[in-house]
């Protein structure tokens, strides 16, 4: 449900940038998302189409790059994959994991003009 | 065709104010070969062996840039402005020396009941404030202020969480909670709270043995960013099925680094060690604060 939070944020960092870097329209949003950054992407992209009508991003493609999730076994130190949060280590079984990668919710770039 | 996005020249058109893929970006390729964006630029036209003409339009001529479509690198954080917020809460209540909680749970866990059973033994020495957080209604609120203790109703209204610039708010009308506790009481749910930081010192989840032990493994990402974990209305365990050492070995393989308390708020049973556990951490961030102050002392001292 806290998508629509999430898409009311990029909305927010549109708005500001809109300003900062002089654009009028957004045409197009690319988004980096990990597994585990809580991000449900069909729910997202519901939100931000309902968040974005009569915005400057009206009509603006979503294009979400999905990041994989790692992290460093504290048992057998090597970076492993993960996909959630309680997977363990595919070495040595271990749920002694550090997050290195995947809680990325960040916006990468975007088409303006 | 466009190895890009996959549409081919056949389908470009100038639709309405834009060209439109169904699946992709409207977006600009950097090739020359076609221009996706622009609204008054004509549809370059295409020959027969597939050559495409740019010049070929009323104006005679493609003149390079005439779109403005162009691309915007930023890499910023979608929470950014919350995490903005937060870390303002969060030197606020350093400041303040206010020591501030960040209570999530499932509806129903015994939050609020915790709240009054926890501020009927510490208020009365130390200064205690309590924000509410709700979709609706001020009884929350209510049963915290028959306590003595100040307490501000949050109503989310349709939101599903409390975020950092509300908790900012709410902590405004909080003065004279110097060297206090602060606890904030978020709205029950056990998925959205745990993506936004209000500026807390820890986040406390609170699940109860009425609920299944698996909860830390169905809902990990709450029991992840939480410090402590208390299970509550443990008086009630000789009725029910729950498997306690389950639940904290779940909980622990989704944070290793979890605590635990098990604790009654209604009977009691167990209150002593969360009183404990408040008070130490509260004594660690005013030792904290003290050793800081003291730096800065020793920093001024050396500037005379």
């Amino acid at each position: 449900m806290h998508e629509m939070s999430i898409a009311e944020g990029i909305i927010q960092v549109l708005e500001d940038q809109a300003v900062v870097q002089s654009f009028s329209r957004v045409k197009a949003v690319w988004l980096e998302i990990g597994p585990l950054a809580m991000i449900e992407q069909e729910s997202l992209r519901f939100c931000f189409e309902a968040v974005t009508r009569n915005s400057i991003a009206e009509g603006a493609q979503l294009q979400i790059i999905e990041l994989p999730g790692e992290a460093f076994c504290m048992q057998c130190m090597r970076t492993v994959t993960i996909n959630k949060r309680y997977d363990a280590c595919s070495y040595c079984g271990s749920y002694q994991l550090q997050v290195t990668q995947g809680e990325e919710m960040r916006i990468k770039e975007l088409e303006v003009e | 065709m466009c190895t890009v996005c996959g549409c081919a020249e056949g389908e470009v058109r100038i639709e309405g104010d834009h060209h439109h893929h169904d699946d992709a970006a409207v977006h600009n390729h950097a090739h020359q070969q076609h221009n996706h964006a622009e609204a008054e630029v004509q549809a370059p036209a295409v020959n027969a062996e597939g050559d495409i003409h740019f010049g070929q339009g009323p104006a005679r001529a493609h003149v390079p840039g005439l779109s403005q479509s162009r691309m915007v690198q930023i890499e910023q954080d979608i929470l950014g402005k919350n995490d903005r917020y937060a870390a303002i809460n969060r030197a606020r209540f350093e400041a303040g020396s206010i020591f501030t909680l960040n209570l999530v749970s499932s509806p129903g866990s015994g939050k609020t009941t915790l709240l009054t059973e926890t501020l009927h033994r510490i208020s009365q020495k130390r200064r205690c404030a309590v924000i509410e957080g709700d979709q609706q209604t001020a009884n929350d609120a209510d049963r915290i202020r028959e306590t003595g203790v100040r307490a501000i109703q949050v109503n989310t209204g349709k939101g599903c969480h409390l975020d950092a610039h509300m908790v900012g708010h709410a902590a405004e009308h909080l003065d004279e909670l110097e060297g206090g506790l602060l606890f904030i009481e978020n709205v029950g749910n056990l998925v959205c709270p745990a993506a936004f930081d209000l500026g807390e010192a820890h986040k406390v989840a609170i699940l109860s043995v009425t609920e299944g032990e698996d909860k830390p493994l169905k809902y990990p990402d709450m029991f992840f960013a939480a410090d402590l974990m208390i299970l509550n209305k443990v008086d009630l365990l000789p009725y029910l099925d729950f498997d306690t050492e389950q639940c904290i070995a779940y909980a622990r393989q989704v944070n290793p680094q979890i605590q635990v308390l098990q604790l009654s708020a209604r009977s009691g049973e167990g209150m002593e060690q969360w009183i404990d556990w408040l008070e130490a951490k509260r004594g660690r961030l005013l030792q904290c604060r003290i050793d800081q102050l003291n730096q800065q002392i020793q920093q001024l001292q050396a500037l005379l």
